[in-house]
């Protein structure tokens, strides 16, 4: 069955993109990842235009994380005062994006900065967590292994206007969490996704925060971030298709539900690695249609369409 | 003396309109709803003709359908420290959306380069090039990759041959949309042509629109982005929590 995108002005088929919606939806559920990363990628493979990919799949996350954030609120496991000022930061870095990924499209370049965006950003994060997940693999055969020391306290914590955030039982400078805020808004308005893969491990390695407000912050910050540059995409560029986010969201909540179902039942490193060939094989996919010469060399771009 | 001047001038006028065209569209209405697969549309009609039959040249159709023109700049990609950039681009004019023409024969053959400028009908004439930035050294390069990628994706179509003729009467044509094409009013132009000129002309519209919830939403976009960036994050908030308040309903 085909669906008719109103704004990316095309058809796809509706059981592709509840398939998108409801496979990352899984792996979401199974890992506890928004799933960004991988829709708006995906979106591109299905021929939906990036710049409607992008606006559309951050609007997604909106509707992925919110009911997590409600949650996290209820059982106070959010730090309010840290994830206001990484959200201060994140407008300002979704403002500083939305205006990137503008002129960009205006000169003709955004479909190369966001591919390579996600060629960067997929790279480091895969590989990351396939040393991690290899690392920690080991570790559970190993038990004896020394375990690395979370909390230390480096310069950036000592730069000016201190501020003390009692959740997090931290008292450092407003600057880190405002510039991690800052770089995770330009990803959400650049790259479609929330940001939770870079917020976190900068909120539990560069800021220090323990775990357990680590992931109900995120959400916070991330929510409110996704639903702001939602709107300055709409606003500014007229990107966003409520059809195609629809579709994406339905079957993104169901998938998540059996995702969340499955994760329990097994083994989680072993998944992790999964988790990280699959993100590894997307980053490559890409990376592949940039550095093969293309069977066209031209492309065309009409004004006021995607 | 009035009367005979008119008379003669009818007179003089009269070989031209010969051999008259009368069309019919199968719709002139396209509606893009929820489930659009693309479209196609029959074209038929007849020759009116009130002298005999001209022994000594053949006659042929042209059915020419012309979407609304855009504005657009072709890129070309070249590479640049290992991966392939847009790194030049050529900006036109006007370019039609889609463009389907339909002969009953090779174009080249029955149509004159003369007749061909005069009314615009082989594609590459349906395209008005920017004067500007004409500094580089193959501008034709950027128009031929247009068409070439317009006939890719079905946008743009030269089928000659496909136009039935049958007693130098009747004729038919199918021609599809596809489910790319834009909104907009559509012109059909239908050709009578002898000896390399055309003889006679018909223009009737096709008429492309969203359906009513499609069209809802486009108009909200682009008319009330603010409104419309709220409902966005209305429905994203009502699917995400409630869909996951509904399954926790159902666990308990």
């Amino acid at each position: 069955m085909q669906i008719y995108l109103p704004i990316a002005e095309t058809s796809v088929n509706a059981f592709t993109l509840l398939g998108v919606g409801g496979g990352v939806g899984v792996l979401s559920g199974m890992f506890g990842v928004g799933g960004g990363f991988l829709i708006t990628p995906l979106l591109f493979f299905i021929g939906v235009p990036p710049a409607v990919a992008v606006a559309t799949g951050v609007n997604q996350v909106v509707a992925s994380s919110i009911s997590g954030v409600l949650a996290h609120l209820k059982r106070k496991t959010v730090d309010i005062r840290m994830g206001t000022v990484l959200l201060i930061g994140g407008l300002i870095g979704s403002l500083i994006g939305i205006w990137f990924f503008n002129l960009m499209s205006r000169l003709g370049q955004i479909d190369l900065i966001v591919q390579l965006s996600y060629v960067i950003f997929l790279g480091i994060i895969g590989g990351l967590m396939l040393q991690e997940s290899l690392r920690a693999l080991m570790r559970s055969k190993n038990p004896n292994a020394v375990r690395r020391k979370l909390h230390t306290h480096i310069w950036v914590h000592n730069l000016p206007m201190k501020m003390k955030f009692r959740t997090s039982g931290l008292y450092i400078s407003v600057f880190p969490p405002l510039l991690v805020g800052v770089g995770v808004g330009i990803l959400a308005a650049i790259m479609g996704v929330g940001g939770g893969f870079v917020l976190v491990p900068a909120m539990i390695y560069l800021l220090g925060m323990p775990t357990k407000v680590v992931i109900g912050t995120s959400l916070f910050q991330v929510t409110f971030v996704a639903a702001f540059t939602t709107m300055m995409h709409a606003i500014t560029n007229q990107s966003v298709d409520v059809m195609l986010a629809i579709f994406l969201i339905l079957g993104g909540v169901i998938g998540a539900q059996v995702g969340t179902r499955i994760g329990v039942k097994l083994r989680a490193e072993q998944l992790r690695i999964l988790l990280a060939l699959l993100v590894l094989a997307v980053c490559g996919k890409i990376a592949f249609d940039l550095l093969w010469t293309p069977s066209e060399l031209y492309s065309i771009t009409v004004a006021g369409r995607f | 003396m009035r009367v005979l001047l008119a008379f003669l001038v009818l007179l003089a006028a009269l070989p031209l309109r010969a051999e008259e065209v009368i069309v019919g569209l199968s719709q002139n209405r396209v509606s893009l709803t929820v489930n659009f697969e693309g479209s196609e549309i029959l074209i038929f009609g007849a020759v009116r003709r009130e002298l005999a039959l001209p022994e000594d040249s053949a006659l042929d159709v042209i059915v020419a359908i012309e979407g609304p023109p855009q504005q657009a700049t072709i890129w070309r990609k070249a590479r640049r420290a290992g991966i392939w950039v847009n790194t030049e681009g050529q900006e036109l004019r006007a370019a039609p959306s889609f463009y389907a023409v339909a002969t009953t024969g090779p174009l080249s053959e029955i149509l004159s380069v003369d007749a061909d400028l005069t009314h615009r009908i082989s594609t590459r004439l349906a395209i008005f090039e920017a004067r500007s930035g004409v500094d580089r050294t193959d501008p034709a390069a950027f128009t031929e990759a247009l068409i070439r990628i317009r006939e890719s994706e079905g946008l743009y179509q030269q089928r000659e041959g496909t136009v039935d003729l049958q007693r130098d009467t009747l004729f038919s044509t199918r021609l599809t949309l596809p489910k790319t094409i834009v909104e907009g009013s559509y012109a059909a132009r239908i050709f009578l042509v002898r000896d390399g000129d055309v003889i006679d002309e018909f223009e009737t519209f096709i008429d492309v629109r969203k359906a009513v919830l499609e069209r809802w939403l486009t108009n909200l976009a682009y008319d009330q982005p603010f409104l419309y960036g709220l409902l966005a994050l209305f429905l994203a908030v009502f699917f995400g929590w409630g869909a996951s308040a509904l399954f926790r309903l159902l666990r308990s």
